[in-house]
């Protein structure tokens, strides 16, 4: 069996398995067991794929399977991976391993959430390995659709409206990406062939250049709706913070590159020339996120809605990466893509941890946890400084090399848009300072607070999953960067063929 | 070659300790932490001083001037096909020099710890800090190339932020560990901006290649140019401008002040000895490029320097609190560095400057040390910051009092201690490059000698205060520093410099110039005279100076108001006038819009269910209607 | 016989009836009378079919056989709809058509 389609089948396995159990306890250890084999196999995944690198296969795609599986609309259930999918994949496995130890006592209705919870991280899984266009489409739904059940059953607050606002406004991008990925399938085939939806077989060919300034719009948006592109990114303050812990940690750490991740595999891999022409648009919306995301993070009071801004913010930067088209540019979108999957969903899950605790949000009722639960109080400073780019941790890579890579346009309308983002850092650096400020240090506020515990074995395990793996790649960026840099040499060439350069708006 | 190799252990050792004492830290006896921490110092400080000893004299290396070599090196990352990023050890006069410095400084910081820091809750946290420290400043001290110089640069931006916010319950300590990441993080910025358009110009991070004569960046003169200056003095300025926000210089100083709210040997090592001169030296790490292709950018580092030195010796000499005094006088000597480098040249003897502002850096951290961790000795006897609440305690701490006094002449460049030397160098230099920068420093020659002795009557004479407890004299750990730096402070001006670390790495002859030496002993003689008469005995003429000088007074007791200032475009501005609207925006316009598509739908749902009324009737009626008119359509108009 | 009445009679007749029936139907707010209304246009449906008949294919008997079959379904639809009509009244208590407007929205 093809290792790619276990990705799938274990989850799927796991949430079989979980309808049989008889009460949280087993819900929860089937849950953690299924998804361990998950993780291990996503590190099975990389070794396997830097192993068969290692051994001179230079195919674009490797551990490729395809089966038929609607036949009139020759829609096929065909996988692959490369580096990108690969790194990518690695992030599910552990930021889903990571939930499913945050939310261990999750004791209402506690099968049902394990299910979709675990229904969700197969759509994602799926999303990652597909290569057909309607495969990975109805896998993107799959991963959407659930998200209703999790805020709307399990979430605070206003959630029947937050679960209501992030699935219209997901599906309404959902119904964009339709028209484009079946206008990208009608022209699939320039002369008279049958259609495909293979991504590969596409990108082989040309989409004449006036249907693409047509579709690359509709995909764009329709996946960076996803990718929280402002001005379409209001599902994520209000979605992130109705939802329980594991689900904003998922959703913010994986779903939301899901967006990053087709904006690039799809928009501007088979697009490319009408990505050129329209890019300068989106660059200009993009860029407005960045700044703005941060700007909109120093007001806030609630802690979820300060991190939904920062997520903006940083998944801005994933589009605006994206969006510079070069190889240094992409490769620190993707790696932005993981090191902001991994200390968002860090954050989100130390935010939960302490609402468990404090039973309050706000920022201003908190102060002094530090002194009270210092393992969650340093974990969040690491989470903290990771966000705000401190090198050794993960952020700072990414930022770095988004930055040389957009830098490499000599124009002055990019190298604009390139200095206004850079300014971001500091503002970054503003709001997480004084969420440490006010949240962990300084005298403590609430006599109640002294009582509270530190981390539990389960939280402990799950923090220091991401933290290590932040650090990982913090400290030893190389390997993973190299890994992705082969992988997207086939992309950059498309697009340098295309040709187009933009060279100033001013 | 000869093997340095081992060199890479200077900054790995630290680190060790970082991660060991931090991971298993809490399980120990604090004691022990410290212990460890202090021992890897201590190994860093051998390490150090055998390189230094091998580099400059042992082996040789000068035949044709010191050259950098890269002891190590490996790959990091990958940026462009062009820019990949190394992490590294360089050695070079500059660097090694740094490193006999900040091993030296860390090393007495950590022996005088063990005894001020000893029964604090967080003992073993704040040596794992101080172990952090230490290997980031290594790590910027040993960088081959500018990029990693910044991973390090941030890294040592962090460490200052958690040690200054060591005391984390106490708000004031919390507010000025915050304020000094977040101004060193916008300077940061501009360091960054000046990176990504000195790499776009040269493709290379690496400081050999960016400083050779026929390297990359001296093509860059003739550059395109914006706003009258060439794109590479741009980027030089704004590397500057990552220099100043570290280095405290105007009008990036406002954190300096504020940052004496961590320990106090915090303050001696970073804040006066190593951290805060990072900025002097990635100016004299880059100073070839600066000089050749940029002079420009040299005039901005030389102004910048002067004129913070001035602002800073002005304020410093109406302060009351012991260690703001110091900062103050740390920025004002630091300006006196920057003001070297700004108006030194390249090579030979015209890069007198270059050698000064090293030799200074060097002197400057061995009797700043001294004097905060003497500052650190009389906090820790009276338990107050504040010199009004002093006076007398010359008969309480003899050796705090004979050091201080030494670190004190030393600052105030009375031969033969190591600040005449170094000063007067930096004063010559000046005297040949500019005069209204010269006539400057000359007066804050004057001030420093005056506000230091100021300092030094109310602490040590003056009026009898009564104290609660008599206060003691330190422990031996912490005397022990103190009488070392100080032999650091009176035989470091009889280092050789200008045959060791000079522009080029040639020796050049240096003398001392009598025609400026003796002026400028004379004016710190004066301004030690005129602080004797003031405020050796508690008298009113201090009172009656500060109104004679009236509103001026006020102005610099209040720092010249910058904190308002920055607080003003912050808190007002940034704060109010920017991120509010923002917030309000998002939640308003932007989210209002996508509610109001959701109620435009909602409503329009409404008008229209009115329809289904569930009347049998009335859909009897709408059915006939329809016939009829579907008739009429199909009859008459088809 | 033919000859005595014309084809318009019937049709006059049975368009009487027709209307008749649809105003009932739309006017009146007892369900009983609505039932009687229904009954009206089903019987002026039946006029028409047999009328046709006669005038159009006098061979023929299609029109005779629709007419019985629109009674019997008639009568089989009155017998439901009483039925209904009961229940209404037994829930109701009342076979006011204006008061059993449940089925909306």
């Amino acid at each position: 069996m093809n290792i790619l389609s276990l990705f799938v089948l274990v989850p799927v396995l796991t949430s079989a398995a979980i309808v049989f159990t008889k009460n949280m306890k087993q819900t929860r250890l089937v849950a953690a067991a299924g998804m361990s084999v998950q993780l291990i196999l996503s590190a099975i995944l990389v070794f396997m794929y830097l192993a068969e690198r290692n051994a001179g296969n230079t195919a674009e795609m490797l551990f490729t399977y395809d089966a038929l599986w609607f036949p009139s609309l020759n829609i096929h259930y065909a996988i692959g991976v490369d580096g990108i999918s690969v790194a990518m994949i690695a992030l599910t496995g552990i930021v889903v391993f990571a939930g499913i130890f945050a939310s261990w006592n999750m004791e209402f209705l506690s099968r049902e959430f394990f299910i979709s919870l675990i229904l969700l991280a197969t759509g994602v899984f799926g999303f990652f390995i597909s290569l057909d266009l309607f495969t990975m489409f109805l896998f993107y739904e799959i991963a959407v659709i659930p998200m209703y059940l999790l805020i709307g059953i399990w979430g605070s607050g206003p959630k029947e409206y937050s679960a209501m606002k992030l699935t219209l406004m997901l599906m309404g991008g959902s119904a964009l990406l339709m028209v484009g990925l079946l206008g990208i399938y009608f022209y699939s085939s320039p002369d008279g062939g049958p259609l495909t939806w293979n991504l590969l077989e596409i990108s082989k060919i040309d989409i004449p250049v006036e249907m693409q300034r047509f579709l690359f719009p509709f995909t764009f948006i329709g996946f960076g709706i996803l990718g929280a592109l402002f001005p379409f990114h209001t599902w994520s303050p209000d979605g992130h913070a109705s939802a329980p812990t594991a689900v904003s940690m998922l959703h913010a750490g994986v779903l939301m590159k899901l967006g990053g991740y087709g904006a690039f595999r799809v928009a501007i891999f088979l697009m490319p020339e009408a990505a050129q022409e329209q890019a300068w648009i989106f660059l200009i919306l993009t860029g407005i996120s960045v700044v703005y995301g941060a700007f909109g993070a120093i007001w806030q009071k609630d802690l979820k809605y300060i991190n939904a801004y920062s997520s903006v913010s940083h998944c801005g930067l994933v589009l605006f990466a994206v969006l510079m088209m070069n190889q240094t540019a992409f490769n620190g979108a993707i790696l932005q893509m993981i090191s902001h999957g991994l200390m968002t969903a860090l954050f989100f899950a130390l935010i939960g941890m302490i609402y468990g605790r404090t039973h309050t949000r706000m920022i201003n009722e908190m102060g002094g946890i530090m002194k009270v639960m210092p393992f969650l109080g340093v974990v969040y400073v690491i989470a903290g400084l990771a966000s705000l780019g401190l090198p050794g941790l993960s952020g700072f890579v990414a930022e770095m090399t988004i930055f040389f890579g957009a830098f490499q346009h000599t124009d002055f309308f990019h190298r604009f848009l390139t200095i206004m983002a850079t300014t971001s850092i500091v503002v970054t650096a503003v709001y997480i300072l004084r969420v440490v400020g006010i949240l962990l240090l300084g005298p403590i506020k609430d006599e109640h607070f002294l009582h509270l515990e530190d981390a539990k074995w389960h939280e402990r395990l799950s923090t220091i999953t991401l933290v290590l793996a932040i650090a990982a790649i913090g400290i030893a960026p190389l390997w993973l960067s190299d890994m992705i840099n082969v992988s997207l040499e086939p992309i950059v060439n498309k697009i340098s063929m295309a040709g187009f350069e933009f060279t100033g708006l001013f | 070659m000869i093997d340095y190799t081992y060199t890479l252990l200077i900054p790995l050792i630290p680190l060790a300790v970082f991660l060991f004492t931090g991971l298993a830290g809490h399980k120990m006896n604090p004691k022990v932490s410290g212990l460890i921490g202090t021992t890897g110092l201590f190994a860093v400080t051998i390490l150090s001083y055998l390189t230094a000893i091998r580099y400059f004299w042992t082996d040789h290396l000068h035949g044709s001037g010191y050259q950098a070599m890269k002891a190590f090196e490996i790959e990091w990352l990958h940026l462009t096909e062009k820019l990949t990023i190394n992490l590294g050890v360089l050695l070079d006069p500059i660097s090694v020099m740094m490193l006999i410095v900040v091993s030296t400084v860390s090393f007495m910081v950590h022996i005088y710890s063990l005894g001020y820091m000893k029964g604090e809750r967080g003992f073993a946290r704040f040596f794992t800090f101080l172990s952090l420290f230490s290997f980031s400043m290594l790590g910027l001290v040993l960088a081959t190339n500018i990029f990693q110089m910044y991973i390090f640069w941030e890294l040592v931006g962090v460490s200052s932020f958690l040690l200054i916010g060591f005391y984390y319950e106490k708000p004031s300590a919390v507010a000025a560990s915050k304020k000094a990441f977040i101004v060193t993080r916008f300077a940061d910025l501009g360091f960054l901006i000046g990176i990504l358009m000195l790499s776009f110009m040269t493709d290379t991070f690496d400081f050999r290649t960016l400083v050779s004569p026929t390297g990359p960046a001296m093509l860059q003169a003739g550059s395109a140019t914006f706003m009258g200056l060439s794109a590479i003095t741009w980027a030089l300025i704004f590397i500057f401008m990552g220099g100043a926000g570290k280095s405290a210089m105007f009008p990036l100083h406002i954190w300096l002040p504020d940052a004496m709210e961590g320990p106090t040997p915090v303050s001696a090592l970073i804040h006066a000895a190593t951290m805060v001169v990072a900025g002097v030296y990635l100016v004299a790490r880059l100073f070839p490029v600066y000089s050749m292709v940029a002079p420009d950018a040299l005039h901005v580092v030389a102004w910048v320097g002067g004129l913070s030195s001035l602002f800073a010796a002005i304020i410093a000499c109406t302060q009351t609190d012991i260690k703001r005094v110091l900062a103050y006088s740390t920025m004002s000597q630091i300006g006196y560095m920057m003001l070297a480098l700004g108006v030194s040249g390249y090579g030979g003897h015209d890069g007198l400057g270059f050698m000064a502002g090293n030799f200074h850096l060097f002197t400057h951290a061995m009797f700043k040390a001294l004097l905060f961790l003497g500052a650190g000795a009389i906090i820790h006897a009276v338990h107050s910051n504040d010199m009004r609440d002093m006076g007398g305690l010359r008969k309480y701490l003899p050796i705090t009092h004979i050091t201080f006094l030494i670190a004190c002449l030393t600052i105030a460049g009375i031969p033969p201690l190591s600040g005449f030397f170094s000063k007067d160098e930096i004063l010559v230099a000046a005297y040949h490059h500019s005069m209204p920068l010269f006539i400057i420093e000359f007066a804050v020659a004057g001030l420093t000698a005056f506000y230091m002795f100021r300092l030094y009557y109310s602490i040590f004479w003056g009026k009898h205060t009564h104290y609660h407890h008599t206060p003691h004299e330190a422990p031996a750990t912490m005397t022990i520093p103190l009488m070392i730096l100080a032999f650091g402070a009176v035989f470091s001006g009889f280092l050789p410099f200008h045959e060791l670390v000079t522009s080029d790495g040639l020796p050049f002859e240096a003398h001392i110039n009598y025609g400026i030496a003796i002026p400028s002993v004379l004016i710190g003689v004066l301004g030690i005279v005129v602080a004797t008469l003031m405020y050796r005995k508690e008298t009113a003429v201090p009172a009656k100076m500060a109104g004679g000088f009236g509103s001026f007074y006020t102005w610099a007791y209040h720092k010249f108001y910058m904190d308002e200032v920055y607080l003003f475009v912050t808190k007002k501005i940034l704060f109010n006038l920017v991120s509010r609207p923002v917030a309000w925006f998002d939640r308003h316009i932007v989210d209002g819009f996508m509610n109001l598509i959701a109620r435009v739908i909602e409503k329009s749902s409404y008008l229209i269910k009115g329809l289904q009324s569930g009347r049998i009737q009335q859909y009897g009626y709408v059915f006939v209607t329809g016939t009829i008119v579907l008739v009429i359509i199909f009859v008459f108009i088809l | 016989m033919t000859g005595t009445i014309p084809l318009q009679y019937f049709l006059i007749i049975s368009t009487l009836m027709f209307f008749t029936g649809i105003y009932g139907f739309l006017t009146r707010r007892n369900l009983i009378t609505m039932l009687m209304s229904i009954e009206l246009i089903l019987n002026s449906v039946n006029i028409n079919f047999v009328a046709f008949n006669r005038f159009l294919y006098p061979d023929n008997l299609h029109g005779h056989f629709f007419s019985l079959i629109v009674i019997a379904v008639a009568a089989a639809e009155a017998a439901v709809a009483i039925a209904i009509i009961i229940n209404i009244y037994r829930n109701f208590r009342s076979i006011d058509v204006d008061k059993v407007d449940e089925m909306k929205f």
